[in-house]
């Protein structure tokens, strides 16, 4: 087998340009309104649901599903321009992120007609926060070692179990979540988890916090006791979860959020070293930004292909493994050059307060939604080595 | 890009397949395979690809072009077709016809310079230039009182001090002291030796990104033949990391060269986000050249160090070709002022602008 890659120079449509203004100018009126600083990635309130609900307003959220179900039938173009303005001005998105991209969709597919009338048209107001419930404590990487059991009960299953390193948990309304309905088979280690909609904030859900290394609170431990999940709360196949787990994942791994998480230090630095730079900062710069330049180029092109109906898997994991290297690398970088910037630099303090919590968060960026050894694997496969 | 949907990528692909096979060129010391290799390419027309009909070229269009350099790179062709094809490009700019046979264009790099005396004649000695021994004539860019002049200046009539890059292709000197050319005419308004460095620059992006790809090509197969530890090596976890991070490399190369070849074929004014496009391409092909050689050149062991073993034919062109027309860190330099000067705020409007 040979890899054909394909990277179509895929461009975006006048309408995204019109739409990209027209965010911009909203995140300027929220700036003004004191919503969010730029310029502190490390505010210390991330999570504003007024926020989340003025870009539902917008029709930001869930902007390419179906209007019966609230969304706006636009495009995933459009879609991706909107997610990367509202990260390079690091936006508060957190709560209604993980549901515009992830979550709704799920419903979407599997979730009873009823459910998707009542909840969809919420999360595209952004109204509704959701978390993930995949990670265990003995169960990361190895989603398919997962023990949470869902045991069948009138009606329903009860939950016993814990999941770990829940984002959002504690902010969360629901939480879409594998449990473990039967054993795995001995031709098929990954059969028996099938995927739950659980609502938080219920009998016998208990959330406790997990603090990071940056100061701020974003994980969780969610403890399940007896918790009662009627039957309608199931998504998709009995025992048959991996298959849907594993066959969305170009959308979630392709996207801007996986190559601007710490862009900010970038522009920073620019800032700082002023419009005549010294040779060296120079060339950091060029070379930073041209390495910027095609990770873009490359998840718009992953992006278009998606738009067109094309299942570029392999693509899109290549995505994901370069650009969290290069966000990681990037605060790195930017250090190394920011060494030599003038102490009178107007931006001086802002960067190095930038910098400080940029270099604090850069761990995380390879092992969120799947590692760099995970990413390489599924790589490999698509190479025809496995 | 492995299967075309362009008729002039086909014929080439066609004719690299029949007549530049990678092992046979390898195995042939004496490059016979040069000779008939070019007639055929000639007949095809591809050399002049970029000429227009009534200047005596076959006029296809710059993308269908820059797409004959990538599958050119898939090949590792080492005859003066991009050469030829910039230096036709350069002269049909100042609407200047082309002749018969290899040409190739000076300056290739940047900072050397070219100057057209008042007395019509040309003056410079310019370093590293592709192909110069192989071509019949040059295309060159000069500088004069007026602006920039191209002209068509017989070979022979320069002094060539023969040397080799990296991949053991021709790159000479060459100097000329007062050389009367065949044509020379003022340059369009737009076109500077910017302009001719970042096309050309483009071209080898393209041309790394093909060999990255073989490359690639190459290593996977050979990794799911080589036993050892009575595996294939394919099986080793670190080995598919290797190759994963080599598709990595050879993907970037492809998006940001195709990218950038896009941006050109559709320019209306070489701005700022072409300049971005072009400039970045070579910067990150030159990264991925050299990451993604090693990565090859580390899954085939001791053979892909061999003369005997093709692999060399596409890691020794890919890193020689980071240097002609600006070098990675030359880009990086002009990038980060260019960037530095927009200043911060206009840094995200830039990268977002198409
Ligand atoms: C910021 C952040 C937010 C997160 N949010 C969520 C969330 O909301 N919901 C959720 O469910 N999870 C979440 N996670 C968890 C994340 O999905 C896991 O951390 C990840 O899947 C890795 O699992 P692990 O931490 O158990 O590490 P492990 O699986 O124990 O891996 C440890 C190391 O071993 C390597 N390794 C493991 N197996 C292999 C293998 N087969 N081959 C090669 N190397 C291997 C890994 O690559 C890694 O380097 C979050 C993680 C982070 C950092």
């Amino acid at each position: 087998m040979t890899a054909a890659l394909r990277f179509d120079p895929i461009r975006l449509p006048p309408k995204c340009e019109e739409l990209r203004k027209e965010v911009r100018a909203f995140l300027a009126e929220e700036m003004a309104r004191g919503t969010f600083n730029p310029f502190k990635p490390n505010r210390e309130d991330t999570d504003v649901p007024e926020f989340s609900r003025r870009v539902g307003e917008r029709g930001w959220i869930g902007i390419t599903w179906p209007k019966k179900y609230g969304g706006h039938e636009r495009s995933f173009l459009e879609r991706y321009v909107v997610t990367e303005e509202m990260r390079v001005a690091n936006a508060p998105t957190r709560r209604f992120f993980v549901a515009d991209r992830q979550s709704g969709p799920i419903l979407l597919k599997y979730a009873p007609e009823h459910i998707k009338m009542d909840i969809l048209p919420r999360i595209c107001r952004g109204e509704l926060c959701f978390a993930i419930g995949m990670s265990e404590p003995n169960s990361g990487s190895d989603l398919f070692a997962a023990k949470t059991r869902a045991t069948k009960t009138d009606g329903g299953y009860l939950i016993n179990g814990t999941k770990i390193w829940t984002s959002s948990a504690h902010i969360a309304d629901y939480m879409i979540a594998i449990f473990r309905t039967s054993q795995p088979t001995k031709e098929n280690r990954r059969h028996g988890l099938t995927q739950f909609l659980v609502k938080m904030k219920q009998p016998g859900i208990k959330v406790n916090p997990i603090g990071q290394i940056t100061g701020q609170h974003e994980f969780n431990e969610v403890v399940f006791t007896d918790h009662f999940i009627p039957d309608d709360h199931v998504l998709g196949e009995v025992d048959g979860a991996w298959k849907q787990a594993t066959s969305e994942l170009a959308y979630e791994r392709s996207g801007p959020e996986r190559f601007l998480e710490t862009y900010y230090v970038l522009t920073e630095l620019v800032r700082a070293v002023g419009n005549d730079p010294d040779t060296r900062s120079a060339e950091g710069i060029g070379r930073l930004v041209a390495q910027l330049h095609t990770m873009r180029r490359m998840s718009v092109s992953v992006a278009g292909m998606l738009q067109a109906g094309k299942e570029p898997v392999v693509e899109a994991s290549i995505v994901k493994d370069i650009g969290t290297v290069w966000e990681q690398q990037l605060p790195h970088r930017v250090r190394d050059l920011a060494a030599f910037v003038e102490e009178t630099a107007g931006n001086r303090e802002t960067l190095e307060r930038q910098l400080d919590f940029a270099i604090k968060t850069a761990p995380k960026l390879t092992i969120q939604g799947g590692t760099t050894e995970v990413l390489r694997g599924i790589i490999a496969r698509g190479l025809g080595l496995r | 890009m492995a299967e075309s949907d362009n008729i002039v990528v086909e014929t080439a692909e066609k004719i690299f397949a029949d007549l530049a096979d990678p092992q046979t060129i390898n195995n042939d010391r004496k490059e016979a395979w040069k000779v008939p290799l070019w007639q055929a390419l000639s007949e095809a027309g591809l050399p002049l690809a970029w000429v227009p009909d009534d200047l005596g070229g076959s006029g296809a269009s710059l993308a269908d072009g820059f797409a004959l350099l990538n599958a050119a790179g898939r090949f590792a062709i080492a005859v003066p077709l991009a050469e030829t094809m910039l230096a036709g490009w350069l002269l049909a700019q100042a609407k200047i016809g082309s002749p018969e046979g290899e040409m190739t264009v000076l300056p290739a790099n940047p900072k050397d310079r070219i100057t057209l005396n008042p007395d019509g004649s040309l003056s410079g000695r310019v370093r590293g230039v592709p192909f110069a021994k192989a071509a019949k004539h040059f295309a060159v860019l000069a500088h004069g009182a007026g602006g920039v002049s191209i002209a068509l200046v017989d070979a022979g009539k320069t002094k060539i001090e023969a040397g080799l890059n990296v991949g053991y292709d021709d790159s000479d000197v060459v100097t000329l002291d007062k050389v009367a050319p065949i044509t020379v005419k003022p340059a369009p308004k737009h076109l500077d030796q910017t302009t001719m460095m970042l096309i050309g620059g483009v071209a080898r992006s393209l041309q790394i990104a093909g060999a990255l790809e073989s490359m690639l090509n190459i290593s996977v197969r050979y990794s799911n033949e080589r036993v050892a530890f009575e595996k294939k090596i394919s099986k080793f976890q670190a080995v598919q990391h290797n190759l994963a991070k080599l598709a990595g490399e050879s993907a970037a190369a492809l998006a940001a060269a195709t990218s950038a070849a896009d941006a050109i074929a559709n320019a209306t004014a070489f701005n700022d986000e072409v300049y971005l496009e072009a400039a970045s391409a070579k910067i990150r092909c030159a990264e991925a050249a050299e990451k993604g050689g090693a990565i090859a050149h580390q899954v085939h062991g001791a053979i892909g160090f061999t003369l005997e073993h093709i692999l060399h034919r596409y890691s020794l062109r890919a890193l020689a070709w980071r240097d002609d027309f600006g070098s990675e860190s030359y880009w990086a330099v002009e990038l980060g002022k260019l960037v530095a000067n927009r200043g911060a705020d206009e840094l995200w409007p830039l990268v977002a602008s198409r």
